[in-house]
């Protein structure tokens, strides 16, 4: 990301550099997190709106708590999917949302592409919060921070992200992220969650957990959507825990330095044992806090005043 | 009114040859001299133009009644003769459907006096819902051709064998010509929730697909109905390979089969879905090339029998959306000569021939359209620029919509002149209705 990027709509727009260097601007971040008064004047003045289509607690609260770091003032617009199904269109909405004068607007949407939509016909910056099965360019980015806190350099370490791919944005973001910074990932799953066609993907595939476990750096665990199974995406989420989920058994072959990792909400008794989620090893919870800091680190980059200025005003700060 | 027409200059292509000739048309409508240095009340330069029979599209959605917002009948027929079309053929998919003879003669009405010759299908089955054959007899009496259920194709297998018998019960009251069957091919146990094709694209933006098969499944059905029945089956819109694999393998049988193909299926693939823009959002959807090159093939062999244009209008408001939210759909009436002039490796003669007598035969129009131009024949006729360049702008269109997907686009080949029933309606790209 540089001084011209405008929005995160992608994790696919950043480079290995840019990664880094939003990776290096968060740990900055992080210890403004960690002082008795977490808050920095990088963004007063400036005006952030939510657009949240779909319901978000975390990411929603995590995008606030950083913003309010900032000293940005917010808006919330927060939509119930079902007030705007037959409603006015997502143009007219943003068009209001713009009218009142912001500088960034952060969306999460159910349908893939949201924010790049919006991106066209606004001046604000947009940041993608999540949009359908596509993309979750910071919750990437906070994993990233998070893996690199414990594990170093990334280069050659080998991931597996395991269960729902195919309808996972997650799942599509961090491919990116992971591959970007020198990871190789292996996806898990049974065919029937997993995209149709996997030829671009810079991936190995397996249906056997069992078969890359001992050998994963990172144990990356996906939310399992619990209609999947009313949509005979497989039998029952007892036979899915069974063949896909983390137990204590698997969990105990991971190599001991290996991080267990999950975006949120878990599934526990599906897609991980409610023992291995409390396993010293398992970060669920230095995620969230990474979350915060990553998405300081993406709001100052996009509505602050650049970069060259990033050191001097932490320090002042 | 009662003015005769000189087109002069030009080159006459038709279904029986090319030759340079002049023609005069008509206040009655037809065809009174066709020969070198003829001259009328009026004339219209042709000259470096190609004088065609007019073209002929099987596909048309003019959205009225019902969404008069995002076209009528009125403005379609307009746009329709700016692309060089004489007669169009509406979908039943209006609200409320067109599935009874009121509905049919309420349409017919709207296009009289237009600039175009409107014609309509009718539903296959009431409100096209797929449960109960609609009143085909008096949808025939009142003027149908061709039934389609149009936006869904018929799930039920038994209904589509019932639909297809009945039909060929009914060609005594067209004089002998086939009743056609046209079938929107889309299994939607297959299909249900896709709005893309699936395949690398979709699973890299995560856009829900629809598989090739979704398509292919039905088309294999219908073959296999019209080898049970005997029964007159045209496909519309094929968009993949293996679909035209099958049509081809069961035109050789000897099936009674037709098919078209829309501009936009041997024009755009899947990847402009990468924009996320619904204005690529389309059913059935856009392929990959592999699938484009199939169709380009179809089209040259004769496998697919015409080019339609599906041209389906939807107001910006609608298409302001995600590309789940959006309507499918996009404008194709003012942009299918120049888009199949310069994509296809054809010679022009087999353009015309999908453009207008083909379709003509499927529609049951000809010789009124798509006949040769031969004294006492149609004066419907259209006259072409095949060299001229142009840049495609949905604002310019005639249409009370703007979602074309070649916006931009530099295309060759241009509709100088429309004649409808001996009455210029286009001249020099002017709507003159």
């Amino acid at each position: 990301m540089t001084n011209d990027t405008k929005h995160l709509l992608s994790i696919a727009d950043l480079d290995r550099d840019a990664i880094e260097q939003i990776l290096n601007l968060t740990e900055s971040f992080a210890e403004v997190g960690e002082r008795p008064i977490p808050k920095v004047p990088a963004l007063r003045g400036k005006t952030i709106a939510w657009l949240f289509y779909e319901d978000s607690t975390r990411t929603r609260l995590s995008f606030e708590t950083a913003a309010k770091r900032l000293s940005a003032d917010t808006m919330n617009f927060s939509v119930s999917s079902s007030s705007v199904s037959k409603g006015e269109s997502l143009r007219d909405t943003v068009a209001t949302i713009e009218a009142m004068g912001i500088d960034g607007v952060v969306v999460r949407h159910k349908d893939a592409g949201a924010p790049h939509r919006i991106s066209e016909w606004v001046d604000a910056s947009v940041i993608n919060a999540g949009d359908g099965w596509n993309q979750h360019p910071t919750q990437t980015l906070l994993d990233l921070h998070t893996a690199r806190t414990h594990l170093g350099d990334l280069d050659g370490r080998r991931v597996a992200l395991v269960g729902d791919i195919k309808h996972s944005r997650v799942a599509r973001s961090n491919v990116h992220g992971f591959t970007q910074m020198g990871a190789e990932v292996t996806l898990v799953a049974p065919r029937t969650l997993l995209p149709a066609d996997l030829d671009d993907w810079p991936v190995e595939v397996t249906h056997d957990l069992d078969s890359v476990i001992e050998e994963s750096d990172i144990c990356y665990l996906l939310r399992m959507q619990l209609e999947r199974q009313e949509q005979s995406y497989v039998p029952t989420l007892r036979e899915f825990h069974n063949e896909w989920g983390l137990d204590s058994r698997r969990a105990s072959k991971l190599p001991p330095h290996a991080l267990i990792m999950h975006p949120g909400p878990m599934n526990r008794g599906v897609e991980i044992d409610g023992s291995v989620a409390d396993l010293p090893n398992a970060v669920m919870a230095e995620q969230v806090t990474s979350g915060v800091a990553v998405r300081m680190a993406v709001l100052f980059l996009l509505l602050g005043s650049g970069l060259d200025l990033v050191d001097e005003k932490v320090a002042a700060a | 009114m009662s003015r005769t027409l000189a087109l002069r200059g030009g080159t006459i292509i038709d279904s029986t040859g090319t030759r340079r000739s002049d023609v005069v048309v008509g206040p009655d409508g037809t065809v009174l001299a066709v020969g070198p240095g003829l001259d009328a009340d009026d004339s219209l330069d042709a000259s470096g133009c190609v004088v065609a029979p007019g073209f002929v599209d099987l596909h048309v959605h003019l959205r009225e009644p019902g969404r008069e917002e995002a076209e009528m009948i009125e403005s379609g027929a307009r746009g329709a003769a700016l692309g060089g079309f004489t007669a169009v053929l509406a979908m039943p998919n209006t609200t409320p459907t067109v599935d009874c003879a009121p509905m049919v003669t309420e349409v017919l009405e709207l296009g009289r006096n237009t600039a175009c010759d409107v014609r309509t299908s009718g539903a296959i089955t009431v409100g096209r819902k797929g449960k109960a054959l609609a009143p085909m007899a008096e949808m025939v009496r009142a003027g149908v051709r061709l039934f389609t259920d149009d936006g869904s194709g018929v799930q039920d297998d038994r209904l589509m064998r019932t639909a297809l018998e009945y039909a060929g019960s009914l060609s005594h009251l067209t004089g002998g010509r086939p009743i056609v069957l046209a079938q929107h091919c889309e299994v939607e146990a297959l299909s249900e929730g896709g709005l893309m094709h699936e395949g690398r694209v979709s699973s890299s933006l995560g856009i829900p697909g629809q598989p090739a098969e979704a398509e292919e499944l039905m088309v294999m059905r219908d073959i296999a109905m019209s080898r049970l029945t005997g029964g007159r089956i045209h496909f519309q819109h094929l968009s993949t390979a293996g679909s035209v694999a099958m049509v081809r393998a069961a035109k050789a049988a000897g099936l009674p089969v037709t098919a078209e193909a829309t501009t936009h299926h041997f024009t755009l693939v899947d990847g402009c879905c990468a924009s996320f823009d619904p204005v690529f959002k389309v059913h059935p959807p856009l392929r990959p090339d592999a699938d484009v090159q199939a169709i380009k093939q179809g089209l040259a062999d004769g496998t697919i029998d015409a080019i339609a244009t599906d041209h389906a209008p939807h107001t910006s408001h609608d298409k302001d959306r995600t590309f789940a939210d959006a309507p499918p759909g996009m404008l194709g009436l003012e942009t299918a000569f120049a888009l199949a002039n310069t994509e296809l490796d054809l010679p022009i003669e087999d353009i015309l021939a999908l453009m207008s007598w083909r379709p003509a035969a499927i529609a049951g129009l000809d010789p009124t359209h798509g006949g040769p131009i031969v004294v006492g024949g149609a004066a419907n006729i259209v006259v072409l620029d095949p060299e001229m360049e142009w840049v495609v702008s949905g604002e310019a269109m005639a249409s009370r919509s703007v979602n074309t997907p070649y916006e931009g686009r530099k295309v060759k080949g241009k509709v100088r002149h429309t004649i409808l029933r001996g009455q210029p309606v286009v001249v020099d790209g002017d709507a003159q209705r």
